[in-house]
C-alpha cells in the first residue's frame, strides 16, 4: 500500500518529468514557458517533501513569480516563429531518441531499486517537530558556506557585466536634451534684432 | 555550534585580484576613450602582483593548509596550476591588445571580463570542494562565452558563442548531476570527506557514486575538450576571435587539469580502476581524430584546435599512467603546461597576421612568411616543431616524460599508438613549417614586409624562446610539477 507521501511524490517527479518533456517538444515558445513554470511548481513539491520548505517557496516566489514572468515577457515580445525548428526536430528525433533511451537504460541499470534502496543508502533520520528549515540555512550560509556564497555573488556580477557588455550600444546620434546648456543659453545668442527698413503694403 | 575563521592570508592572489577587479571595474567606467590603455595596465600590474603573491606561498609554504571549512586547498599543485595561469593569461592580454584594437572590441570590458575568468580559474586551482570546483568552473566559463560574442558585429563571433554556451551550459549541467549524485550517496561536499566515504562503502554504492563519476568527468572532458566531448572545440576556436581563441586554449586548460586531478585523483581513488578504463578510450580516440582530422583542415585556426584535441588526449595518458607510476600525474601537468604556452604563442602569430578588415587564418597565408618577417617565422618554426615533439624543443621532453612514465606502468601499447599518432600528427605541423620556408609568398603579400610593433614582437620572442629554451633546460620546470603533482 503506498502512503500519502509516495504518492506525493510519485505524482510530483511524473508531473515534473513530463513537463520537462513538454517544455523541450512544445512548438509555442509561451507555451514551453507555461510547462517551465509547471516543472519548478512540481520540483518544488518534491522539495517539500524533503523538509525544504524555505527552498521550495523560495523557487515558487522567485522563479515562478519573478524569473518565469520576466522569460514570459521576452518571449513575448521577441516573437519567434515557431513553425521553423519542426524539421530540425524530426531529422534530428531518432538519434535523440536512440541516445535518451541508451541513458535512460544505463541509469535505471545502475541507480535502479536493487543498487540504491534502504538497505545500502539509509534513510536520513526524522526531524523534530519543532525544526527549522531557515534556521539550519542561516547558521552555515554565512559561516561555513561563506566563500561558495561569495563566489556565487561574483557569479552574477560578471553575469550583470558580460549581459550589458553585449547589449550596450554606444549612444552614437542619440538626441537628448542638455539641461545646462539650455539653462545657460543667452538672449543674444537665440534672437537677433536686424534693423529694416519699414516696408508699405501697396 | 563552532566556526572557526578562516585563513583569509591563505587566499591572499585571489582577493587581490577580486579587489583589482572591482576596482578596475569603476575605474574603467570614468575612463576616457583615449586612456583606455590604463585599465590594460592595471589588468596586467594586477597579474603581477597575483604572480608574485603566489611565488611567495609557493616559496614558505610547506604544509597543505586546507580553511575556509573546508572549501579551499592551498597546497604546491593550487600554487603552481595559479603561476602556470596567471603566467598564460598575462600573455594572452598582451597579445589581445593589438587585436582589440584593430578590430574594435569594447576594449575595457574585455580585460575586466579576461580578469574574472582569470579569478575564476584561480578559485578552480583552490577548490577542493565540489561546491567551489563548479561554481569556479561556472565563473571561468561565464566570462569566456562573453568574451566570444564581445565582437557583435561579427556574425561567426555570434554564432561560435551561441554554440559555445549552449554546449557549455549542458556539460556544466552533466557536472553538476554528477556531483548531485555523488553528495545524495556519500553526504559530503568535501573532496577529501568524499574520498574518505569511498574506502568504507559497499560495492553497489560505489556502482552509484561511479554514476556520479562518468556525469562529472563528461563534464571534464568538454571542458578539456576531448573526444567525446570535443565537437565544440574546433567551431568556438574558428569563429571566436582569434585574441580570445588564444585565450581560451590556454590558462582554462591549466585550470581544468587541476580539478581533473581533484576529482579524480583526490576525491575518486576508490575508483581508479574504472575511470582509468574510461579515460584509456577516451585518450586514445582524441589522439586518433585530433590528428587525423587535422591533417584535412585548410583554415589553420581549425586546425590547431584539432590539434588542441589531439594533445589533450596526450594529457589525459598522465592520469592513465599515474596511479601506476611515480612520475605519471606530474607528466601530465608538464605536458599541458607547455602545451599551453606554444599554443597561446602560435594563435598569437595567427593574430599579428590580421588585418582590421580580414582575418589571414588560411593556411595558405602563412605561405612564404619567412621572406615577410624571418624573425616571426622562425617562431612559428619553434612552435610548430614543439607542438610535433621534435627535438631540442620543449614538446619532445613532454611527450618523452608522458611515453616514459606509460612505460614504467607496463602500457607499452598505448606508448606505442601514442607514438604513432605522434608521427600522424608531425605531418601537418612540418607543412606549415613547409609553407613559411619553401613557398613563395602569395601575389598580394609579394614585397609587403610584415612590421609588428616591438613589444608584441618581444613577447612572441619570449614566448618562442622559452619554448627552445625550457627544451634545452627541462629540469627546473618538470622538478616543480613532480613536486605538485605527486
Amino acid at each position: 500500500m503506498m502512503s500519502i507521501a509516495q504518492l506525493f511524490f510519485y505524482v510530483s517527479a511524473a508531473v515534473a518529468v513530463i513537463s520537462g518533456f513538454m517544455v523541450v517538444i512544445s512548438k509555442n515558445p509561451v507555451r514551453a514557458v507555461l510547462f517551465l513554470v509547471l516543472a519548478f511548481f512540481a520540483t518544488a513539491g518534491i522539495w517539500m517533501l524533503l523538509e525544504a520548505e524555505f527552498l521550495a517557496l523560495i523557487l515558487v516566489l522567485v522563479y515562478v513569480g519573478a524569473v518565469m514572468t520576466l522569460f514570459l515577457f521576452v518571449v513575448m515580445m521577441l516573437h519567434i516563429d515557431w513553425i521553423v525548428h519542426r524539421k530540425a526536430f524530426v531529422r534530428y528525433l531518432p538519434v535523440g531518441l536512440c541516445v535518451a533511451l541508451l541513458t535512460v537504460g544505463l541509469s535505471i541499470r545502475m541507480l535502479g531499486p536493487s543498487h540504491f534502496n534502504l538497505a545500502n543508502v539509509a534513510a536520513p533520520a526524522a526531524k523534530p517537530a519543532d525544526y527549522s528549515n531557515i534556521a539550519d540555512l542561516g547558521a552555515v550560509l554565512y559561516t561555513d558556506y561563506a566563500y561558495p556564497f561569495e563566489i556565487a555573488a561574483l557569479l552574477l556580477l560578471t553575469a550583470i557585466i558580460a549581459a550589458i557588455s553585449l547589449t550596450h550600444r554606444r549612444p552614437k546620434g542619440r538626441k537628448q536634451q542638455e539641461v545646462s546648456a539650455q539653462i545657460a543659453v543667452r538672449r543674444q545668442d537665440r534672437v537677433h534684432l536686424i534693423k529694416m527698413p519699414s516696408e508699405k503694403k501697396r | 555550534m563552532s566556526f572557526i575563521l578562516p585563513i583569509f592570508s591563505a587566499a591572499m592572489p585571489e582577493l587581490f585580484v577580486l579587489c583589482m577587479a572591482s576596482l578596475i571595474l569603476l575605474v574603467d567606467v570614468f575612463l576616457p576613450e583615449r586612456a583606455r590603455i590604463i585599465t590594460y595596465v592595471l589588468v596586467q600590474l594586477t597579474l603581477i602582483g597575483s604572480f608574485l603573491l603566489s611565488a611567495a606561498e609557493y616559496r614558505d609554504q610547506v604544509e597543505p593548509i586546507i580553511t575556509f571549512s573546508g572549501h579551499y586547498i592551498l597546497d604546491k599543485l593550487a600554487v603552481l596550476t595559479k603561476l602556470f595561469l596567471l603566467v598564460a593569461s598575462f600573455f594572452a592580454f598582451i597579445y589581445a591588445r593589438h587585436y582589440t584594437k584593430e578590430h574594435h572590441i569594447a576594449r575595457g570590458e574585455y580585460y575586466i571580463l579576461g580578469l574574472f575568468a582569470v579569478l575564476g580559474m584561480q578559485i578552480m586551482a583552490s577548490a577542493y570542494s565540489f561546491l567551489t570546483i563548479y561554481l569556479g568552473l561556472e565563473l571561468v566559463s561565464l566570462s569566456l562565452y562573453a568574451m566570444v560574442a564581445l565582437q557583435k558585429k561579427s556574425n561567426v563571433a555570434t554564432e561560435a558563442a551561441m554554440k559555445y554556451f549552449i554546449t557549455g551550459a549542458l556539460a556544466s549541467g552533466f557536472l553538476l548531476y554528477g556531483i548531485s549524485i555523488v553528495y545524495g550517496v556519500t553526504g559530503k561536499i568535501s573532496v577529501a570527506e568524499a574520498a574518505g566515504f569511498l574506502q568504507t562503502v559497499s560495492m553497489s554504492q560505489q556502482g552509484i557514486v561511479l554514476f556520479g563519476l562518468i556525469f562529472m568527468m563528461a563534464g571534464l572532458l568538454f571542458k578539456l575538450g576531448a573526444i567525446p566531448f570535443h565537437l565544440w572545440v574546433p567551431d568556438v576556436y574558428d569563429g571566436a576571435p582569434t585574441s580570445v581563441t588564444l585565450f581560451i586554449a590556454s590558462a582554462p586548460k591549466i585550470a581544468a587539469f587541476a580539478i581533473a586531478m581533484r576529482i579524480l585523483v583526490e576525491a575518486m581513488p576508490g575508483l581508479v580502476i574504472p575511470w582509468t578504463h574510461i579515460l584509456t578510450v577516451c585518450a586514445v580516440l582524441s589522439m586518433f581524430f585530433g590528428n587525423v582530422l587535422a591533417i584535412a583542415q585548410t583554415n589553420i585556426k581549425r586546425m590547431l584546435a584539432y590539434s588542441s584535441i589531439a594533445h589533450m588526449g596526450y594529457t589525459l595518458l598522465g592520469f592513465i599512467a599515474g596511479p601506476h607510476s611515480q612520475q605519471g600525474y606530474s607528466a601530465g601537468m608538464f605536458y599541458i603546461t607547455t602545451y599551453v604556452l606554444v599554443a597561446a604563442g602560435a594563435f598569437a602569430i595567427i593574430a599579428l597576421l590580421s588585418k582590421p578588415d580580414a582575418e589571414f587564418d588560411h593556411i595558405d597565408d602563412l605561405r612564404g612568411l619567412n621572406e615577410r618577417n624571418p624573425w616571426l617565422a622562425f617562431m612559428m618554426l619553434l612552435l610548430m616543431f614543439s607542438m610535433a615533439g621534435v627535438p631540442p624543443t620543449v614538446g619532445f621532453f613532454a611527450k618523452l616524460g608522458l611515453l616514459e612514465s606509460l612505460v614504467e606502468a607496463h602500457l607499452v601499447w598505448l606508448a606505442a599508438l601514442a607514438l604513432l599518432f605522434a608521427i600522424v600528427g608531425a605531418y601537418y605541423y612540418l607543412r606549415v613549417i613547409m609553407y613559411m620556408y619553401f613557398e613563395e609568398p602569395k601575389r598580394a603579400f609579394v614585397g609587403t614586409p610584415l612590421s609588428i610593433s616591438p613589444g608584441v614582437m618581444a613577447a612572441i620572442s619570449v614566448n618562442g624562446a622559452a619554448a627552445l629554451l625550457l627544451g634545452l633546460f627541462p629540469s627546473a620546470l618538470i622538478d616543480m610539477c613532480r613536486i605538485s603533482a605527486s
